[in-house]
């Protein structure tokens, strides 16, 4: 196991209370931050490498550095705990142990950005997370914690915790600010871009919630002893939530850089496949990254071991390699149609889709029926050509990614699986699906 | 002031102007279509995606092309850009594609239609559309919805332009419309069927680009290249006044604000001019309209004839050469044709 610097002591009784999480050097980081200066914050998390843990990857000093400082206008900080990516449950879990990681990463983070009120947007299904925190962020009023004049620093913050309707798209960070604001959550039409205009037309950071808590081991160790964890420029630890397949599954912290085979196998993840099966694809970061078979996750292309990281991952392309994206690591045994779960991301993309554009309004729905109809035994090769098309014409069209994030999963599936598909379509006798006859006879199921 | 490249026209203008509008001052044949951008209201645009056009230089300090296509109605110009349009073969390809989307759950209903020959989405699939559908599945549906007792809703025909909502937030006093549900079961309805009712509120079926809203007051009257526009005024207290009567003989059938060439109202007109005033003697005819849109609409006038005879002309000659060409190629021994 390497360090883990976010789920330490999360088995300790007590932790989710002010009292334990002190026991266990909570809130150090942030005595140590208000007596930093803010800039001196965000050069330090610029030399820690830290980069968003939400999916994209983007460096998080960067994007910080990015805030417009028009002076009179206040600041926003809001962190991204819409975790809805089917995959990813790595959020809840931290949001659910410490909930004070989570509001000091916020106060310090604030502090760095000059925000004097932040909002923690979080999904409407995580209702007792959203009480949890709500809990939390009492006690840390009643300490002095949050409210005016933080530990006799002089910096007032205001910290509200926001319960979303459970829309997958209020992960995208405009939509999330357009629900935030009260409105339908549709994501807005970029540029402006948020760190100009934001959350009530004021500069805005959104960041994940993995990232804020990431920033006080940053303050603490320092972000130089921070970037030596990792490998390249994937530096740090990451929290990979593993299901699937597996033995072990849940969330991990890792050090960026372990390789994917000993991630899967080792005793200390995911403790290898269940029932000792063969592996036969991975879906490495959350429902939206390309699939790879098995050989293509284990080794890269030129035959290198891949590693956990945003580059090993990456190598290759989409031709032959995948993203870290947010750590939903979804391993599938040599039992699993990919066909079926293509059908099932696709479902869900389609009833998570906004409708504001068109290609994403009427693709996803149109991938649905044809894998539908595949999945039925009535497909045609041409169908398949057909899917590649309509993905093609989705990808990079659209106003917010989630166009992209429906149209990988269909690409990835058809580059790597293709015979699985034909399969379908030409032997429609051998699916062994139970709702398979209902959908058929247009009978309702039991 | 910026320095603005498209397909080859280079054009100088005011900072901040959309590669959209860039594209209109040169004019012609590389203007991008737009069906949910309208120049009179703020914050249109962006989501038809029709638009879409190709950076191929982001501009002279950055001059890396931009990775996707970008919505031209909502990218502002940089200086020394450069932009593809109808010479990218893969934008072309990409927007096809985009339109086909928007025809995918279209009913396809044009011969019922009112809009049918003003329709921006019919000249939309003739330009870039195919003749045959690839979708075999059932369309969406809805009923037709009563918004007031002069629109009617025809949802099944919507395109989301959303051209109807922000009109209403940026004209009329009131918004009762809205979307409701989500991707492509949403609709754009009013809170618990709410009739529509202000002053201006008519003008909703101006800026709709498909015969989603309707004016009863016309609907099933005449189709409208059997009808004479005519552009004509009369003193009104409520709008300017300026419009254009739809005239079938002595009968006015309808009257709209008047359009640019881009199907934009030139003035909002009032509900009283629109669809009380049916009278010739309401109005003062100042002329026939000139339409120059590329239309079925305007195939009732001499100039457009004039033009479509020297565009049949051209392409005749086109195909000729092209013709003379490919025999001297199959005659030429060397060619392996």
């Amino acid at each position: 196991m390497g360090r883990q610097l976010l789920i330490d002591n999360i088995n300790q009784t007590g932790i989710h209370t002010l009292e334990g999480y002190r026991t266990y050097g909570g809130y150090q980081a942030l005595e140590k931050a208000l007596r930093m200066k803010p800039e001196d914050i965000v050069a330090e998390v610029q030399k820690s490498g830290l980069r968003g843990r939400g999916g994209a990857g983007f460096p998080t000093g960067m994007k910080w550095s990015f805030i417009a400082k028009p002076p009179g206008v206040p600041r926003h900080l809001v962190c991204n705990a819409d975790e809805s990516e089917p995959g990813t449950f790595k959020d809840r879990y931290l949001m659910q142990r410490k909930p004070h990681l989570l509001i000091e990463g916020m106060i310090i983070s604030s502090f760095a950005l000059g925000a004097n009120l932040s909002y923690i947007y979080i999904r409407g299904e995580m209702m007792a997370q959203f009480h949890i925190l709500q809990n939390a962020i009492d006690e840390a009023y009643a300490a002095g914690l949050l409210g005016k004049n933080i530990l006799n620093s002089g910096f007032d913050l205001d910290l509200h915790v926001h319960c979303g309707a459970g829309a997958y798209i209020c992960g995208e960070e405009t939509a999330l600010i357009e629900s935030l604001e009260g409105k339908r959550g549709n994501p807005r039409i970029k540029p402006p871009f948020p760190a100009v205009s934001g959350v009530w037309d004021r500069p805005t950071v959104v960041n994940n919630v993995e990232t804020i808590a990431a920033v006080v081991p940053v303050i603490n160790i320092s972000g130089e002893e921070y970037a030596k964890i990792g490998i390249g420029k994937s530096t740090g630890t990451k929290l990979i939530s593993a299901c699937g397949h597996i033995n072990k599954p849940g969330v991990y912290e890792i050090e960026l850089g372990v390789p994917v085979e000993e991630f899967i196998y080792s005793e200390n993840y995911c403790g290898g496949i269940k029932d000792g099966r063969k592996l036969k694809a991975v879906v490495a970061g959350g429902s939206s990254v390309p699939i790879l078979p098995a050989e293509l996750i284990l080794k890269t292309a030129k035959g290198e071991p891949r590693l956990m990281s945003y580059e090993s991952l990456g190598d290759g392309g989409f031709a032959t390699g995948t993203m870290l994206g947010s750590g939903g690591f979804i391993v599938m045994d040599e039992s699993t149609s990919v066909v079926k779960n293509l059908f099932n991301f696709t479902r869900f993309y389609h009833h998570e889709s906004c409708g504001q554009c068109s290609p994403c309004r009427e693709g996803t729905g149109w991938m649905e029926k044809i894998l539908r109809k595949i999945l039925d035994g009535r497909g045609t090769i041409a169908d398949i050509d057909l899917l590649w098309d309509i993905q093609g014409k989705i990808e990079g069209k659209t106003i917010c990614p989630l166009g992209e994030a429906a149209a990988w999963p269909v690409a990835a599936a058809i580059r790597h699986f293709r015979p699985e598909f034909e399969e379908y379509v030409k032997n429609p006798q051998n699916i062994k699906d139970v709702k398979h006859y209902y959908r058929l006879n247009n009978l309702q199921e039991a | 002031m910026a320095k603005v490249t498209i397909d080859g026209h280079t054009i100088e203008v005011p900072t901040g102007t959309t590669i959209l509008e860039a594209a209109r001052m040169i004019g012609g044949p590389i203007v991008p279509p737009a069906m949910c951008y309208y120049s009179k209201l703020k914050t249109t645009g962006g989501y038809c995606r029709t638009c879409i056009v190709k950076v191929s230089k982001g501009s002279e300090k950055d001059p890396r092309p931009m990775p996707k296509p970008v919505a031209s109605c909502r990218t502002t110009v940089m200086d020394g850009m450069e932009v593809q349009n109808i010479t990218s073969p893969d934008l072309l390809e990409a927007r096809a594609g985009v339109v086909e989307f928007l025809l995918l759950n279209h009913p396809l209903d044009c011969p019922i239609c009112d809009q049918a020959g003003e329709c921006h989405l019919q000249d939309l699939g003739y330009e870039n559309g195919k003749s045959k559908t690839r979708y075999e599945f059932d369309r969406r549906e809805f009923e037709p919805i009563e918004i007031g007792d002069k629109i009617k809703l025809h949802m099944k025909r919507c395109i989301h332009c959303f051209r109807c909502v922000k009109l209403a937030e940026q004209l009329t006093p009131e918004r009762f419309q809205g979307m409701l549900n989500r991707g492509d079961h949403s609709e754009i309805s009013t809170y618990i069927k709410h009739a529509i009712d202000n002053e201006f509120s008519g003008n909703m079926i101006d800026v709709c680009p498909v015969g989603a809203l309707t004016d009863k007051t016309f609907r099933f009257k005449s189709r409208v290249w059997f009808v004479n526009p005519e552009d004509a005024h009369r003193n009104c207290s409520k709008c300017a006044g300026k419009a254009r009567i739809w005239l079938k003989g002595e009968e006015v059938l309808r009257v709209t604000a008047r359009k640019d060439k881009y199907g934009e109202a030139i003035d909002w007109i009032c509900n009283e001019c629109r669809f009380d005033k049916k009278k010739t003697s309401d109005w003062v005819i100042e002329k026939p309209t000139h339409i120059d849109r590329h239309s079925v609409i305007s195939m009732n006038h001499y100039e457009s004839l004039k033009d479509l005879k020297q565009d049949v002309d051209k392409q005749q000659k086109q195909l000729v050469n092209k013709k003379v060409n490919l025999g001297q190629g199959a005659l030429n021994p060397n060619n392996s044709i």
